[in-house]
C-alpha cells in the first residue's frame, strides 16, 4: 500500500500518494450519482407509508397497488405503445434523413442538419406549447399519432447523429462498387450499407424507445384523455404527495431503461455503432 | 457544341437531379420539423405581439418589464442554471479528470457511474431526490444519527432540493464531453513538461488544463442552456417556491390560459437560448455538444 502510494501515478512524476485526495472525492462523486435512483429499489418494497431504507418489513404491497389500479395500467400502456411506435417511426424517417444528408453534396445540407436537430436546442416546454397548439388545428390532441408524432421529433435528433456518425466513418465507395456492377441504389443501401451500419440503426431504434418512454413535459400538454403517458401521470402525482407507488414504478422504469441499455451493448459489440 | 460537351451538360443535370432526389429522403423529417415545431413557434411569436384587444401591442412584453413578479423570475431562472453550471464544474471536472487517469478498463467502468444515471428517467432521479430529502428521509435522519444536525433540515420544495436535484441531473452533460477532450490529450506533451522541469501542479496547469477547456467548456454551455429551460425537477423539488420562466409559462396557460403572456415569455426564453449558443458558437466549436454532425 505504501509503496503504491509513493508510486508515479502519470507522466508527470506526481504520486498516487499526492492523488489521493482526488481519488477519495471521485469516488464520493460516483457513489452521490449512482445511489440516489439504487436506492429507490431497495425502498419500494417496503410496507411502510414513509419508505425506509432499509426497510423495516418487506412486501410487494406498492406493486401490487400499482398492478390493481386501472389508471396505471392504462398509463403504463400508453407508454409502451407511445414509445415502441415511436421507435418505428423516427428510425427509418431518422436513418433516411440521415442517409439522405451523408449521401447529396447540395449546398444547403448544413442547414438541414441545424433545422433537424433544433428540437434538441429549443427548451422542451416550447415544443409542448406549440405541439399543443398545432394539435388543436390538426385535431389530433390527445390522439396516439399525436403523441408518437410529437416524440419522433425528440427522437429523430438522435438517429441523426448516432446513423450519421456511423455513415461518416463507412466507405461510400463500396456502395459505389455495388451500384456499378448494376444495384439501383435502394437496393445497394439495404444490401452493402445498411448492414454494416446495423448496430448505430438498432443503437437509434433503442435511443428513440426511450425517449419517447422517458419524456415528460410534452406529454403533460399533449396526452390526457384515454391517453395519458405514464410519465405524466408519476409527475402529476408527485406534485400532490409522496406516494409510495412511484417508487415501485421508478423501479420498474430503472428495469426497462437498463434493459435498453443492455439491449444496445449488446448489438453495440460490432463496429460500425 | 461537340457531341462530348453535351454529353457532359447531360451529366451534370443528372448528378443535379440525384443530389436533389438523394436530399428530398430528409424530406420526411424535415417535414415533421416544420409542422411541429417551426410553424407552432412561429405563432407563438405571432401572438406574443397581439394584445387583448385583437390588434397589434406589446403590452405583453410591457407586463413583463413592469411587473416585479417576472423581473423576480428571470433573476430566479439565471441564478439557478449559473449556480448548476458553477457547481456541475467544480464536481464534475476532478471525476473527468479521475477517469482521463484510469487505465481504460477502469475508466469505462467509471463510465458507467455516469451512464448509469444519465439514462435513468429525470422524473425518476427527482423523485429519488424527493424521497431522501424529505423531513423524515434517509439524508436528514443519517445525518442526525451521525450528529452532523440536530433537527430535520427542509431540504425540499426550496432552493436546496433544486440545485441538488438539477446537478445531480446535469452533471452527465458537463462530464462526457469534458472526459472526451481530456482523453484527446497527447501525454507526451506532460512528458516534455516534466522533463523541462515543470513539477506536476505546473504541468497540469500550463499544459494539461488548457487542453481539456473547449470540453469543458462546451459542456458547461450545454448545462446552462438546459438549466434555463428546464421544467421537470424545479417544478417538483422546488415545490412552488422556485419559479423559472419555464414554469410561468406553463402556468400561464394551464391556470390563466393567458396565451399571449405565455407567448412572449417563450419568445424571450427562445431568444436568450439562442442567443447564448450563438455568442458561445463564436468562440468554440458547437459539433461538440452534438456529437458530430455533418
Amino acid at each position: 500500500m505504501l509503496r503504491w502510494l509513493s508510486s508515479p501515478a502519470s507522466d508527470t512524476q506526481v504520486t498516487h500518494g499526492q492523488r489521493l485526495w482526488l481519488y477519495l472525492v471521485s469516488i464520493v462523486i460516483m457513489i452521490l450519482l449512482v445511489a440516489p435512483t439504487l436506492i429507490v429499489i431497495p425502498m419500494s418494497f417496503s410496507d411502510s407509508q414513509y419508505l425506509e431504507f432499509p426497510p423495516e418489513t418487506w412486501s410487494t404491497r406498492w406493486y401490487r397497488h400499482y398492478i390493481n389500479s386501472d389508471e396505471w395500467m392504462l398509463a403504463t400502456r400508453t407508454s409502451f405503445k407511445a414509445a415502441f411506435l415511436t421507435m418505428l417511426f423516427a428510425t427509418p424517417v431518422g436513418v433516411l434523413a440521415a442517409y439522405g444528408l451523408h449521401a447529396s453534396k447540395v449546398p444547403f445540407i448544413r442547414a438541414a442538419f441545424v433545422m433537424l436537430i433544433t428540437p434538441m436546442m429549443v427548451p422542451v416546454v416550447l415544443i409542448a406549447v406549440g405541439a399543443f397548439y398545432a394539435y388543436v388545428k390538426l385535431q389530433i390532441l390527445y390522439t396516439m399519432t399525436g403523441l408518437v408524432l410529437a416524440h419522433s421529433l425528440l427522437a429523430i435528433p438522435l438517429v441523426l447523429i448516432v446513423t450519421g456518425s456511423a455513415l461518416k466513418s463507412y466507405d461510400m465507395n463500396q456502395e459505389m462498387a455495388a451500384r456499378a456492377l448494376g444495384a439501383p441504389r435502394w437496393r445497394a443501401f439495404l444490401t452493402i450499407t445498411l448492414p454494416q451500419i446495423r448496430f448505430a440503426v438498432v443503437t437509434s431504434a433503442l435511443l428513440s424507445f426511450l425517449a419517447s418512454f422517458d419524456e415528460v413535459v410534452i406529454a403533460m400538454f399533449i396526452s390526457g384523455g384515454d391517453n395519458p403517458t405514464l410519465t405524466r401521470s408519476m409527475f402529476n402525482a408527485l406534485r400532490d404527495q409522496i406516494d409510495p407507488t412511484i417508487a415501485a414504478i421508478s423501479t420498474i422504469m430503472i428495469l426497462v431503461t437498463t434493459l435498453m441499455m443492455v439491449l444496445a451493448q449488446i448489438f453495440g459489440r460490432g463496429k460500425g455503432g | 457544341m461537340a457531341a462530348s460537351d453535351i454529353n457532359a451538360t447531360g451529366l451534370r443535370r443528372d448528378e443535379k437531379m440525384e443530389r436533389l432526389r438523394l436530399f428530398g429522403l430528409a424530406s420526411p423529417a424535415l417535414l415533421l420539423v416544420l409542422v411541429i415545431l417551426v410553424i407552432p413557434v412561429g405563432w407563438l411569436f405571432y401572438v406574443s405581439f397581439v394584445g387583448a384587444d385583437g390588434n397589434f401591442s406589446l403590452e405583453n412584453y410591457e407586463r413583463m418589464i413592469r411587473r416585479k413578479s417576472y423581473a423576480r423570475i428571470f433573476q430566479t431562472t439565471f441564478e439557478v442554471s449559473i449556480l448548476t453550471t458553477a457547481l456541475c464544474v467544480f464536481i464534475g471536472y476532478p471525476l473527468a479528470y479521475f477517469m482521463s487517469q484510469l487505465p481504460q478498463r477502469l475508466a469505462n467502468l467509471c463510465m458507467l457511474a455516469v451512464l448509469l444515471p444519465f439514462w435513468t428517467s429525470l422524473l425518476v432521479r427527482t423523485y429519488a431526490w424527493l424521497v431522501l430529502l424529505q423531513k423524515q428521509g434517509l439524508v436528514n435522519s443519517w445525518a442526525i444519527s451521525l450528529g452532523l444536525w440536530d433537527e430535520p433540515l427542509k431540504m425540499v420544495h426550496n432552493m436546496t432540493g433544486t440545485l441538488i436535484g438539477m446537478v445531480h441531473i446535469m452533471l452527465p452533460f458537463l462530464i462526457l464531453p469534458t472526459y472526451g477532450a481530456m482523453k484527446a490529450i497527447d501525454t507526451d506533451l506532460l512528458k516534455a513538461a516534466s522533463n523541462l522541469g515543470a513539477s506536476p501542479r505546473r504541468a497540469f496547469w500550463t499544459v494539461f488544463f488548457p487542453l481539456s477547456t473547449p470540453g469543458l467548456f462546451a459542456g458547461a454551455l450545454m448545462v446552462f442552456v438546459l438549466c434555463l429551460g428546464f421544467f421537470v425537477t424545479p417544478a417538483v423539488l422546488g415545490g412552488g417556491k422556485v419559479i423559472l420562466v419555464s414554469m410561468k409559462i406553463v402556468s400561464n396557460i394551464e391556470l390563466f390560459v393567458n396565451w399571449g403572456a405565455a407567448s412572449a415569455l417563450g419568445v424571450v426564453l427562445l431568444a436568450l437560448t439562442v442567443g447564448v449558443l450563438w455568442i458561445a458558437s463564436r468562440f468554440l466549436d458547437l459539433d461538440r455538444m452534438t456529437g458530430g454532425g455533418q
